[in-house]
């Protein structure tokens, strides 16, 4: 009986979640004896019209990841979309935007007049970026950088969510595995944890019941001890918004939480939570001594949202009211 | 005070505690204080229950401005819900302005049950306010794919 068919994907993408699959190592051995790799850009040498040659559904499941932000990658999105059975949103990026979708918070206007004029290594440059150009070559052809970052589900529709910047090669392998053995969750689930990081953490334990601080910390402003919960300590920690799987591995290495994991089962909105959630903790019933403590905190929105701008609320189109 | 050309009126959504300010929009009512029919009023046990996600997915369903009223500080039923209402308020008005939204379009207010003019004068003032900063434009980002 032939391999299933599996092939990788990289959209507006940092690369880490290419790094991510070849960070499963020694089990990469078992994972390519079971598989056929029939797409993988950054590592095998298939091209786009191989894919295009492929029957409708011959891939079993595709791995995509990275937001979508060009014409290129839409028309990828949709292709691979086409060709596969299963279609996974693999990594933040991919499920909300991620680090790309930032850029939503400005625009594409803003955006290219600074990258190609004002930068100060511009120098007097005003030339842009063209999607077709005329050489005596011939024409070349550049993809269109698009109005704003997309989430893969925003383009197609996705089957499973991997989350995490990157996921871990743990989830990978067991998301394979679980493709492999056909013992999926319901289409649409996020294959990791339904609890929030907090449950995973070795420091929960020092968690005080009623967490309460009166100052919020940046990292750089304090030494953090080891062994007691971040989030006590004022630093500001995603923990309790935030979808575990992952072990708690930025905790392990001394830094809090940033969020990647995204949210929890039934949370539509990130960023909303997450600022619930660090906001209610802030021991202090003053307006105006509130605002001096959030000074610490100077832009909420890339904090909270630090991987889910394109997904949030805020940017869904109004509906008539 | 500016003419308002387009005849704009204002959608808010008011999210009242059921002890204190509910009650108090209630006596203004039932004493048949005139208030602005703008405002939509959504029950909730405490003003410490208003999630920030509720307030956005009231912007995206096309709220101009959402009202937060709650208990006076000290008299809250469930102690120190109201707190965590002006914890959650005042930050979410800082990110606000970053997604270009204006932080004045989301409000706290404290109101007591027999606060009846008081509920008036807070529900006629943020219409009248809201009125002048016209209709939220939220930037349109991407669409969700129908699935």
């Amino acid at each position: 009986m032939a391999k299933p068919k599996v092939a990788f994907y990289w959209c507006a993408s940092c690369g880490g979640c290419e790094e991510a699959v070849v960070d499963l190592a020694e089990a990469i051995l078992d994972v390519v004896a079971a598989v056929d790799i029939v797409f993988w850009p950054v590592a095998l040498d298939f091209k786009r019209r191989d894919v295009e040659a492929m029957p409708d559904g011959s891939i079993a499941a595709c791995f995509v990841n990275g937001a979508v932000r060009t014409s290129e990658q839409e028309h990828m999105a949709h292709l691979l979309r086409r060709k596969s059975q299963l279609l996974i949103a693999y990594g933040a990026c991919a499920q909300g935007g991620g680090i790309p979708g930032l850029a939503n918070l400005t625009s594409r206007e803003a955006i290219m007049e600074y990258a190609y004029h004002q930068a100060p290594s511009m120098g007097d440059g005003t030339a842009r970026p063209q999607t077709r150009t005329h050489v005596p070559e011939g024409e070349l052809e550049l993809p269109e950088f698009q109005e704003t970052v997309k989430a893969l589900d925003q383009v197609v529709a996705v089957d499973y969510y991997l989350p995490g910047c990157p996921p871990t090669p743990k989830l990978t392998l067991q998301a394979v595995q679980a493709i492999l053995s056909g013992k999926l969750p319901e289409r649409g689930a996020v294959l990791a944890s339904d609890r929030a990081l907090c449950y995973e953490c070795e420091l929960n334990s020092t968690k005080p019941e009623k967490l309460l601080v009166s100052q919020l910390k940046r990292v750089h402003e304090v030494l953090i001890e080891p062994d007691k919960c971040l989030l006590a300590q004022g630093i500001l920690c995603m923990g309790p918004a935030t979808r575990g799987g992952c072990e708690a591995l930025c905790v392990k290495g001394n830094m809090p939480c940033t969020g990647c994991f995204g949210p929890l089962d039934r949370v539509q909105d990130y960023g909303g939570k997450a600022l619930s959630a660090i906001a209610s903790i802030v021991d202090c019933t003053d307006e105006a001594v509130l605002a001096k403590i959030f000074e610490s905190l100077p832009d909420p929105a890339g904090t909270f949202y630090r991987y889910s701008v394109p997904a949030s609320l805020l940017t869904k189109k109004r509906e008539a009211a | 005070m500016k003419t308002n050309e387009n005849n704009f009126e204002p959608h808010i959504i008011a999210f009242m505690c059921n002890w204190c300010s509910y009650t108090g929009a209630d006596l203004a009512g039932v004493s048949r204080l005139k208030s602005p029919p703008n405002i939509r009023v959504i029950r909730v046990m405490c003003s410490g229950r208003v999630d920030p996600s509720f307030v956005l997915r009231a912007f995206q369903l096309g709220a101009d401005g959402v009202l937060i009223a709650g208990c006076h500080p000290g008299d809250c039923h469930y102690q120190e819900g109201n707190f965590k209402a002006l914890r959650r308020t005042v930050l979410l008005r800082k990110m606000l302005r970053q997604f270009g939204v204006e932080p004045e379009r989301v409000r706290l207010e404290w109101i007591s049950a027999s606060e009846a003019e008081r509920s008036r004068d807070v529900t006629t003032q943020f219409t009248e306010q809201i009125r002048q900063l016209g209709p939220l434009r939220l930037a349109v980002g991407p669409q969700p794919v129908a699935v």
